[in-house]
């Protein structure tokens, strides 16, 4: 029998816990060629600032071992344009619309909020705060759990209430429990983990960064243990707040074992690079893995590795 | 999804062969090569289905054919990781193909001069590209350059398409010594050119566009730009690219070209983000030093 792959994340419903990653997705146009947006979960759009962005100087990605260094320094067209082009598009495919923002202070992030909240067909508002913060010289909003929730308690304010808000973290912070548990109690209704967490690479013909921005993050599933592990430490912690869990996620077993440690949905990433078509085919993954366990409810396996052994899968 | 995009396929390699230093692989993909148009390229996934390399590798679309229901073939030499185990395959060997990639070489509504000028393996998109010239009723000339001569890639097909063809090699191995823009400008006046079209390093292209522009002709360029997915989501392949507004953008390589029209890529630029670029931050921003650099996911 096949299980019944719906589950709820907050509030929210979706037809299925496969989401694609923000900035990993395009707009959903250059995805739609291989993927049906429509059976997703949700699509995550690049972080969208208020005005249009170039990013940082090319070279922006290396690959390195199982993952890849990119630093694109969040290029896009402006909240005006995305609201015109990008977002009725999106919809108008039936997609299920994650936006995510992104800005350089809690105002610009409590503005864009504001517009999208005017917007219909906004499923949820995801918070990436892994932007620097130029009041705090330079350091991610990410870095400081008080910073962080400065943000998330400005986004929510600004947002309707029946918009959920979802904060991103990034897994190389001092303290993610701490700025978990900070985006909670100011009113995330849920958490996003993990964004890319910064790494190097050095051209050994130049003995110079191989990305020209330097630091850069690394993403794909060389950092899967990190943010299985990330997903796990705060899962335990806050067991009542939902978690998207993302951190390449390559294949339908990848979805469980995120969902294992606590990710109620599980957004696919740098995987898409690599292979367009892979939200459909870890969907399908997915759904034949859960079904040869005779697996209920997929909604069941949220947090089983937290619970005693025996007891983990819901048969 | 669309008839017209682009198609992921698992492809049997029909054959391996090796012209000149390049090794060509032919594969069985009948619904790339049914969209396929010139100027197109393919991105194939390396190193196996459990692999450490993450990302596709771009190469230009040398051939396409209509047997065994429809081939496509590439050419490419061994640079690193992912071109080191692609000349290991075999023939039956699968491989995950992506494409037909990118815009296609803009052809002329009437019959009109062409001279193609390619630089090492920039050379390979340009010979569907003659073909499909030649059905146009156009003359082809080519002006094909390499530092070495097994590394001009398909001279003698380039004999037998065009009306003329210049070979140069930096060591004088083969044709005339010197680079591909040194006998440009008498190929065009012989051959009285009207337009150019070129594929090869960004050096070559802005070289490649300074004559064509002397002798007041379009070049279209076709860029090698390192690319991480080749289908427009991941923005690493920019290039600052002026519009017909004349506003710069930075623009992907893989969707919105990778053929350009030359003047309007600013080779000076490319690398860095002009500071006219829509989006540029402004003199204020830049002088963080980069001391924002990092993850700023995105
Ligand atoms: C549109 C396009 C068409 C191309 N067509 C051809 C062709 O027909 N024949 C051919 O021999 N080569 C072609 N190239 C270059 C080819 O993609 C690289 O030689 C190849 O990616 C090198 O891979 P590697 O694993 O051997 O090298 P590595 O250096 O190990 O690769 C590491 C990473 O850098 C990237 N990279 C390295 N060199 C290049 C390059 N020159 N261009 C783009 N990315 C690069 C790789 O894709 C990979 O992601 C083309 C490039 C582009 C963008
Ligand atoms: C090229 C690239 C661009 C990204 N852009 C964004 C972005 O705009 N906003 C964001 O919140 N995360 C962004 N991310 C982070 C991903 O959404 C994801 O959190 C991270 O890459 C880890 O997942 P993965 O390993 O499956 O890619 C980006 C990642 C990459 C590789
Ligand atoms: S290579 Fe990803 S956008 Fe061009």
């Amino acid at each position: 029998m096949s299980s019944d792959l719906r589950i709820k994340l907050g509030r929210m419903e979706l037809v299925n816990p496969i989401m694609a990653a923000a900035g990993c997705a395009g707009t959903g146009r250059e995805l739609a060629r291989f993927v049906d947006l429509a059976r997703l979960g949700a699509v995550a759009t690049k972080s969208v600032m208020l005005e249009p962005r170039a990013g940082r100087p090319s070279p922006r990605v290396a690959e390195t071992p199982s993952g890849m260094l990119s630093s694109i320094g969040l290029q896009g067209p402006g909240i005006e344009v995305f609201l015109q082009r990008d977002l009725p598009w999106l919809l108008s495919r039936g997609g299920n619309a994650v936006v995510s923002i992104a800005g350089g202070s809690a105002s610009e992030y409590a503005e864009l909020a504001r517009r999208l909240s005017e917007e219909t067909g906004v499923a949820m508002i995801e918070v990436n705060l892994s932007c620097p913060n130029p009041a705090d010289s330079g350091r991610d909003f990410t870095d400081d759990p008080a910073e962080a929730a400065r943000v998330v308690h400005a986004v929510r304010s600004h947002t309707q209430s029946d918009i959920p808000v979802f904060a991103k973290l990034a897994p190389d912070v001092p303290d993610l429990v701490g700025l978990a548990t900070a985006c909670a109690e100011a009113r995330a209704d849920g958490l996003s983990m993990v964004n890319t967490m910064r790494g190097m690479a050095i051209d050994p013909a130049t003995l110079r960064p191989a990305v020209a921005g330097g630091l850069a993050g690394l993403s794909g599933p060389a950092i899967r243990p990190i943010a299985v592990g990330c997903v796990y430490r705060v899962h335990a912690a806050l067991p009542d707040v939902p978690i998207i869990g993302m951190g390449g996620v390559r294949t339908g077993t990848d979805v469980l074992e995120f969902m294992a440690a606590g990710a109620t949905a599980v957004a696919v990433g740098t995987v898409n690079f690599a292979d367009p078509s892979a939200c459909a085919r870890i969907l399908r993954e997915f759904e034949e893995s859960t079904e040869s366990r005779g697996v209920v409810r997929v909604g069941d396996l949220v947090g089983a590795a937290h619970r005693p052994h025996g007891a983990a899968l819901g048969r | 999804m669309s008839d017209s995009g682009p198609v992921q396929m698992r492809s049997p390699v029909l054959t391996v062969r090796r012209v000149d230093a390049y090794h060509a692989i032919t594969v069985v993909a009948p619904n790339i090569a049914e969209r396929f148009r010139s100027g197109q390229f393919l991105a194939v996934a390396v190193g196996g289905e459990q692999s450490g390399l993450l990302l596709r590798r771009p190469f230009a679309i040398h051939d396409v054919k209509p047997d065994y229901g429809g081939t496509v073939e590439f050419l490419f030499s061994v640079r690193g990781a992912g071109t080191s185990w692609l000349a290991e395959r075999r023939s039956r060997d699968l491989l995950d193909v992506v494409g037909p990639l990118g815009r296609p070489f803009p052809l002329p509504r009437d019959p009109v001069n062409c001279v193609l000028v390619g630089g090492g393996s920039g050379c390979a998109p340009l010979f569907p590209l003659a073909h499909a010239l030649r059905r146009r009723g156009c003359r082809v000339d080519f002006v094909l350059g390499a530092a070495t001569a097994d590394r001009v890639c398909s001279a003698i097909t380039a004999r037998r398409v065009a009306e003329t063809a210049t070979f140069t090699t930096e060591d004088g191995s083969f044709g005339v010594r010197g680079r591909v823009t040194d006998p440009l400008g008498q190929v065009i006046e012989d051959a009285r050119s009207d337009v150019a079209y070129a594929c090869g390093p960004m050096g070559m292209l802005r070289a490649v566009t300074a004559v064509a522009d002397a002798y007041e002709m379009p070049a279209q360029v076709s860029v090698e730009e390192s690319m991480a997915c080749g289908t427009g989501i991941c923005m690493s392949c920019v290039v600052p690219v002026v519009g017909d507004d004349g506003i710069t953008r930075m623009v992907r390589a893989c969707v919105d070209g990778p053929v350009f029209r030359g003047e309007r890529v600013r080779f000076d630029d490319v690398g860095t983000i002009p500071f006219d670029a829509l989006g540029a931050p402004g003199w204020k921003a830049q002088t963080d030093g980069g001391r924002n650099a990092g993850r700023e996911a995105g």
